[in-house]
Formats: structure tokens, C-alpha cells, sequence
């Protein structure tokens, strides 16, 4: 067995808009956000007393204790993540290790994604993407040597590991096309999902524009708006909370570069060091995973992950995702929410899906997707251009 | 910013003291790359060896060739004066000393770019400076 000191005991999680409909701060989002999560679990918000968070437009600096004032929390423990895609799953280990060494006993994980109102009143509904993704900062290697060189925003980065894994093991396109499809597959079972109602083919893909060779458009995330709460808290207390506790069983991180151009290999990502300290940590093998969710803002992010991960042997990710349905109904379910590329990418709460998904599947909450059996989930979270990873083992008290 | 942009609005390197002598270099048509006297050549440079962390590295003239470790033909630009050069090739190009530098590819044709193909550094005055990319080697 693995760790049984801090459980999941509540969430909140919104839907993804692409347009968001009510602007409000990142402040006023957290207060939202966690009367839901509260309310979710049935615990008492003076019960809390620890902050994981990040986002909060309002306060760029001193964020914990911005947050802390504006929700009257007393926190014995808070802190800003700042991991990327990978920065909820961040959260939840370091709430899980802090209540474990006793800095506190319950810990509201908080993801803001929302778009501010205008000084002026107006009507915004879209927010300025900084695509250069803060590379842009004076000093900054990225800023001086691959910005300028049209190294910008993600997805060239992701296309060149692509690459380098059609050069080093051969790679059908069609192959990266099958997971977009069976993630949309499985969106068609979130009615919170942005593609809810929209399925799509292989043939949809392959057809679908090329914007940085080889990933096309329908093989990349959709960026959109939302966000979303856990509520992490002691075992005693999961005990008494209402919904089936969900121990953090296991975890690991692991992360080496900032920009592609020094991962220290294109295929042999952070994710493989992550996932081995936190399946060992929860003394779980690979097989005995109900669930598998891993950080999808492209195709090849789940390809190269289901292989680091130890789902696979290295090079063998094509023959798997192949052989293996990754419908939530299929033999091997995979991101059964849809995962970001079927139910959208709402920034900083992206990657909470996995973990919010994780969790309905464990308390048996998850609908007209849920799984049969669902005791065991592994989750992971992917920051920056395959740099920082952070992988979770769940497990059902 | 570390990213500064030219009157078309084409993002441009905003050189500091740590990355002159590369620039400057570059203005001279020769790739400078820092060496530490035990874990030899990194980039991009830095105040000190990511190694060891010494600080008793030198500038040397490197030989700017390598080959392309990975590439992708960027079809969309993601800024508007990108875009203007699209399609292009980013490439990650393992240089023959051993580091990795990520550069656009130019003066080929995009669709036969190929892992592994050699190429060398080639060079383009700018705005107020000198930028560097790699295009398919000549003969030496």
C-alpha cells in the first residue's frame, strides 16, 4: 500500500468556455471556487488552514497571502506553484507532503483561469496570450537565442520531439491522430466538455490544418477559460468527509530545462524519473492502474508519456496506442474526461482536469463515463516544452 | 525584455554583457562559443560553467557546423512578423562540439530538411545587430 495520510475529499471544477461570460479576478474566482470545493466535501471552511495557488492576476507578488486575507483563511501553510501544466499536480503532492509532516491539516488547492473586468467597464471576453510565454524577459536565454530564431510559444517545441521520435523509431501520423480521436471519443460523454457533441475521425485530422510540422491542428489543445479546486485534507478527517477518500498514494517530480533545445533527451523525458519515484513510492505496479491520465496539450505528449511513464517499453508507443483502445470503454482508458484536447485547455485548470477526473473515478462520480472499477488512477501534469512533470498516484480508501 | 523587435515588428535578440561576445562574433561571421578548461564547450553562454560551475571558462571560435537533431516546418508563424517568413524551419541543431543550439534553417528547401543532415552557421546583419542561422552545409 502506499501513502495513506492526506486524501482528495472535495473538488470544484467549471466549464471550459472559450469565451469567457463572467469576468471577474482571479481573487473573487479562488473565493468562488472554494466554496464549491467546500461545499463538495462538507468540510467547514475554518477547518482550512493551507493554500496551494497560482494565477492571482491581482497580486503578483505576496499571492498566498492575498489569498489567505480575501477568503479569511488563518493558513499554516501557503504557497504559489509555479510548474507550468505540471502546477496542479505540483500542488497536490506539496498539500499531500505538508499535511503528512503535520504543517497543516487541510489544504485548498485553488486554480483561477478566469479573465478580469475591464478598468473601463467594456466587454472583454478574449485576454492578450503572452506568446512568448515570459521568454521575453530581459536576460532571458530564450529571449536572446530562440525567440528571435521563431522558437515561439509551444508547439514548435512539441513538433520537433514528434520528429525526433519519427527519426528514432518510425511514427505513423495517423497514430498521433488516434489519440486525439479517442480522447474526443471520450469527450462525448462530458457535457462540460468544449467538444462535447463534436467526434471526430482520424480523416478529420489528417486533414486538419498543418501548423508546425508534423502536429495539425486537431492535435493540439484548445486554449480556453475555467478553473477549479481540490480540497486535500488528513486522513482522520477523510474518514468523516462525504464522499470516498482519495489517498495521494505516491507522487514524483522531476524536471532538468526550461526550452527543448537542452532537454537533456527529446525522448527521454522528466515523466520517466517522476513516474517511477511515484509508483514505487505507492508501491503500485503499472498493471494494477484503473485509470490513466496523462498531460495532454499535444498528441505526442501522451505518446512519449505513456512510454516514460512505463506504460510502455521505449519505441513501442506506436504498436500500443494501436493495439489498445484508450476509450473510456475500451481496455485500456485513458483520459476518460477527454482530456484537454477534448474538453479543452482552460489554462492553469488544464491540468487539474486530470486530477479532478482522477477523482470522480475513485468516488465513483463520474457519469455516464464511469469506469466499473475505478481504485487506482495514475495523473500526471506536464509544464513548459516537456520540462516540468509531476506524476501522481490516486488511490480509494 | 530580453526580446526586443525591429520596425517591421520581427522579434530580434536584446543583447546583454553576458551574450556580447557572441553577437559580436557573429557580426564577424565567426560562431563564439564559451569552452571551461574540464567540461569543454557549453551554450548558450552563461556567467559560468553549468557544469561545474567555474568560472574560468574562454570565448572560442567554434566551428559553427553540426546537424539537425530535430526540426519542424513552423507553418503558422504565432506572431504576425513570423508569420510574414512562414513556412520556415526551426531547427535544433547539435553542434559538432557537442552542445545544441535551436536556430531557423534557411536557403533550403523546407520539405527536405532531414534529421540528421548537416548544416553550418550562416549569419544576417539586422536592425542594430547580427543574428544567426544554420542552412545545409557546403563543402568545406
Amino acid at each position: 500500500m502506499g501513502k495513506q495520510h492526506a486524501a482528495v475529499v472535495g473538488l470544484a471544477e467549471w466549464r471550459p468556455e472559450r469565451v469567457w461570460p463572467r469576468p471577474m479576478f482571479s481573487l473573487e474566482a479562488c473565493a468562488e471556487l472554494a466554496a464549491l470545493a467546500l461545499a463538495d466535501a462538507g468540510v467547514d471552511k475554518r477547518e482550512v488552514d493551507g493554500l496551494c495557488l497560482g494565477g492571482i492576476y491581482e497580486s503578483p507578488m505576496f499571492a498566498p497571502s492575498a489569498a489567505a486575507e480575501y477568503l479569511g483563511i488563518r493558513a499554516n501553510f501557503a504557497e504559489v506553484v509555479d510548474l507550468g501544466g505540471a502546477t496542479p499536480a505540483g500542488m497536490l503532492w506539496r498539500a499531500a507532503a505538508a499535511i503528512e509532516v503535520g504543517a497543516c491539516e487541510t489544504v485548498l488547492v485553488l486554480c483561477p483561469s478566469v479573465i478580469p473586468p475591464r478598468p473601463d467597464g467594456a466587454k472583454r471576453g478574449k485576454l492578450d496570450f503572452p506568446i512568448y510565454l515570459g521568454g521575453d524577459a530581459w536576460g532571458s536565454p530564450q529571449g536572446a537565442f530562440e525567440i528571435p530564431e521563431g522558437l515561439v510559444a509551444a508547439t514548435p517545441s512539441y513538433a520537433m520531439v514528434a520528429q525526433r521520435y519519427m527519426a528514432r523509431y518510425g511514427l505513423r501520423e495517423e497514430t498521433l491522430a488516434k489519440i486525439a480521436v479517442d480522447e474526443r471519443y471520450n469527450a462525448q460523454f462530458n457535457p462540460d466538455a468544449i467538444f462535447y457533441g463534436k467526434p471526430i475521425t482520424v480523416e478529420d485530422v489528417m486533414r486538419s490544418r498543418r501548423v508546425c510540422d508534423p502536429l495539425k491542428l486537431l492535435e493540439i489543445v484548445m486554449p480556453c477559460f475555467g478553473g477549479g479546486a481540490l480540497l486535500v485534507t488528513t486522513a482522520e478527517r477523510a474518514r468523516r468527509a462525504r464522499h470516498r477518500p482519495v489517498f495521494v498514494a505516491g507522487f514524483g517530480e522531476h524536471l532538468t530545462h526550461k526550452s527543448i533545445t537542452y532537454a537533456p533527451d527529446l525522448l527521454d523525458n522528466p515523466i520517466r524519473v517522476a513516474a517511477e519515484r511515484a509508483f514505487r513510492m505507492a508501491g503500485v505496479d503499472r498493471k494494477g492502474v484503473d485509470v490513466v491520465l496523462p498531460y495532454d496539450c499535444f498528441t505526442i505528449t501522451v505518446l512519449v508519456t505513456l512510454e516514460n511513464a512505463g506504460f510502455c517499453g521505449k519505441g513501442e508507443g506506436e504498436r500500443f496506442v494501436s493495439e489498445h483502445s484508450l476509450r473510456w470503454d475500451g481496455d485500456f482508458p485513458l483520459n476518460t474526461h477527454g482530456g484537454q484536447l477534448g474538453a479543452g485547455q482552460p489554462g492553469l485548470a488544464g491540468g487539474l482536469g486530470h486530477l479532478t477526473e482522477a477523482v470522480r473515478q475513485v468516488q465513483g462520480r463520474a457519469g455516464g463515463r464511469q469506469l466499473k472499477k475505478c481504485d487506482v488512477a495514475y495523473a500526471n501534469g506536464t509544464g513548459g516544452m516537456m520540462a516540468e512533470q509531476v506524476a501522481v498516484i490516486l488511490q480509494g480508501a | 525584455m530580453g526580446t526586443r523587435h525591429d520596425s517591421q515588428g520581427r522579434p530580434l535578440p536584446l543583447v546583454n554583457a553576458t551574450t556580447k561576445p557572441h553577437f559580436d562574433a557573429a557580426r564577424e561571421r565567426r560562431f563564439a562559443m564559451q569552452r571551461c578548461p574540464r567540461d569543454g564547450f557549453f551554450f548558450y553562454p552563461r556567467s559560468r560553467c553549468p557544469t561545474c560551475l567555474g568560472a574560468d571558462w574562454s570565448w572560442q571560435t567554434a566551428s559553427g557546423r553540426g546537424v539537425v537533431h530535430s526540426f519542424t516546418i513552423d507553418r503558422a508563424g504565432h506572431v504576425p512578423a513570423l508569420a510574414r517568413l512562414a513556412p520556415y524551419v526551426v531547427a535544433i541543431v547539435e553542434l559538432d562540439e557537442g552542445p545544441r543550439c535551436t536556430a531557423r534553417l534557411v536557403d533550403c528547401d523546407v520539405e527536405r530538411v532531414h534529421v540528421g543532415m548537416r548544416v553550418e552557421a550562416t549569419y544576417e546583419d539586422v536592425e542594430g545587430g547580427t543574428v544567426v542561422h544554420f542552412r545545409p552545409e557546403t563543402a568545406r
